[in-house]
């Protein structure tokens, strides 16, 4: 089997007293699309946000292309970060610039493109979305939730990433516009090329943008698999999760 | 029993200011870096000069209101105070002087410098800390731009150069209040109180206020952005950090302004 494109060994990360990762280990595939199960607060978005460079982690190792990422230069990390694109949690617009210049923040950053080319080039992108082009002048804050979304995606796709993490895509939007949003991930990712990683408790939007599945609880990885397995997967944990089962190994934990 | 009771407790209270002791120390050093780190943008590529524009605007041009009626009533109330306070041992005369050294050196930077911390230190703070607890600054990292040298860099580098501006207004807007109450009021002739006003009046008076202009914006800026930029915990902690940047710039031009004035002054 060839090199996995991002390997995670004994990632660990406490907030004060709080421990939030304790030793996740995890390879994910070049090329193919990773889903990443948890609750709540289990550390997910940290994870993401640890391959980011975003947070230092405490202890462990991150590789991406077997590379070693705490021992880049701050130029060769600027370098990795230009590949990545990164959908976030709550979309994260920049709420002072209208869409296109969110959409084509990337590009123009990088100088790949002309600011007078930049109002076209967020067109193309929108499209691919399901946007059309007006809603390039309008700004984040005069958008649905489900259009903002579309937006973020747009933002991270826009500079063709090779990597692309998506933070629950479809969390606080109906079931509908889930599977659109979902749709529109699989059409992208499988477009570019890219290596996915998307976060979800939706286990019907896990079986459609993920190969691959891993799940998180209490800071570690305690099961990963085929994604389309999701739900008859004989491990407890990850059947009652995918179950949304109250009785089972997982206890939630009400206090603290 | 007794006595280590007692030096426990005088441990603890040691402890005690020995972690507030470093907590701030541990403030200073961070925005000492801070400051660094957005200094350093300053003469490195790539520049964003369209936002430095915007935020030139934002601080001098709509500024200027607040800042030219506080110059004029202040100038109005020197010359009414000086007038009253100095007819006890008749020198009235030195009314126009008073007016003029006292805004271009002092009340003209450290007024002007306040009422930008409220408006400007305030608004930058809620900002950039909206942007922090809305994961934008964390979407800069992913958009290769260094969110130092995006939000940052150009709102210090306004506020320094903005500042001087406004207060060289401030500076003709407050002698122009204290002239108002001279002639109208106080029964100066103009062109005599003109004449005491510019007679004695140095250059230095006027560049010192100038230069403490310009520390005063750094100050400004640089606290409205490290409080955004260091803010955490939602919108509570959002309004948390517009407050500190506030009265954290407040207290610091008031300090500063002390020590300016005793380098640029005391022989
Ligand atoms: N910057 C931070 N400072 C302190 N605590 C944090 C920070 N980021 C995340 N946490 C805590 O880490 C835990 C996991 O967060 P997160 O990864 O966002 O959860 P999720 O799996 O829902 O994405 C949460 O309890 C959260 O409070
Ligand atoms: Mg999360």
């Amino acid at each position: 089997m060839s090199e996995p494109k991002i390997r995670l060994r004994g990632l660990a990360k406490s907030f004060g007293p709080k421990l939030v990762l304790d030793g996740v280990d995890l390879d994910i595939r070049a090329g193919h699309s990773m889903v990443i199960l948890g609750g709540s607060g289990s550390g997910k978005s940290v994870t993401l946000k640890c391959i980011l460079g975003l947070i230092a982690p405490d202890a462990g190792t991150i590789e991406i292309d077997g590379r070693d990422v705490a021992t880049l230069s701050r130029a060769d990390r600027r370098a990795l970060n230009d590949r990545i694109g990164m959908l976030f949690q709550n979309g994260a617009l920049f709420d002072s610039l209208p869409v296109w210049e969110n959409v084509c923040f990337k590009l123009l950053a990088q100088k790949r493109i002309a600011r007078g080319a930049a109002r076209d080039r967020a067109a193309e992108v929108l499209a691919q979305v399901g946007l059309a082009a007006s809603v390039g002048d309008l700004y984040p804050s005069e958008l649905s939730g489900g259009m903002q979304k579309r937006v973020g995606l747009a933002r991270a796709i826009a500079a063709e990433p090779d990597i692309i993490f998506f933070d629950e895509p479809t969390t606080g939007l109906d079931p509908i516009m889930g599977a659109v949003i979902d749709g529109l991930i699989v059409d992208c990712v499988r477009r570019l090329g890219a290596t996915a990683v998307s976060i979800t408790h939706d286990m019907a939007s896990a079986r459609r943008i993920g190969d691959d599945a891993a799940m998180i609880h209490k800071g570690r990885i305690v099961w990963t698999g085929a994604a389309a397995s999701l739900g008859q997967t004989g491990n407890a944990m990850v059947d009652q999760f995918a179950r949304g089962e109250r009785e089972g190994p997982i206890e939630m934990e009400l206090r603290k | 029993m007794r006595t280590p009771r007692r030096l426990d407790r005088v441990l603890d209270l040691t402890a005690a200011l020995g972690r507030g002791v470093i907590a701030m120390l541990r403030g200073i050093g961070g925005v000492a870096l801070f400051a660094a780190e957005a200094l350093s943008h300053v003469v490195r590529p790539p520049f964003h000069g369209r936002l430095f524009l915007r935020a030139f605007v934002e601080i001098a041009w709509f500024s200027l209101p607040v800042v030219a009626l506080t110059a004029v009533f202040t100038g109005m109330v020197l010359a009414l105070q000086s007038y009253t306070g100095f007819a006890r041992f008749n020198a009235e005369g030195a009314v126009a002087n008073v007016v003029v050294l006292s805004i271009t050196r002092e009340l003209g930077p450290v007024l002007a410098g306040l009422m930008v911390a409220g408006r400007i230190g305030a608004a930058f703070a809620a900002e950039i800390g909206t942007m922090r607890v809305t994961d934008q600054i964390d979407a800069l990292h992913t958009l290769s731009t260094d969110p130092v040298k995006y939000l940052v860099t150009p709102r210090i580098l306004a506020g320094t150069l903005a500042l001087p501006l406004l207060v060289v207004v401030a500076d003709i807007l407050g002698v122009m209040g204290g002239w108002l109450i001279g002639t109208q009021q106080l029964g100066f002739a103009s062109g005599a109180y003109l004449k005491a006003t510019f007679d004695f009046l140095q250059p230095w008076d006027v560049i010192s206020g100038l230069i403490k202009a310009a520390a005063f914006g750094f100050i400004v800026t640089l606290m409205g952005c490290w409080c955004g930029y260091t803010s955490g915990g939602g919108a509570q902690g959002v309004g948390r950090a517009t407050t500190a940047a506030v009265v954290a710039s407040s207290i610091l031009i008031l300090a500063v302004d002390y020590v300016l004035t005793a380098l640029m002054f005391s022989r």
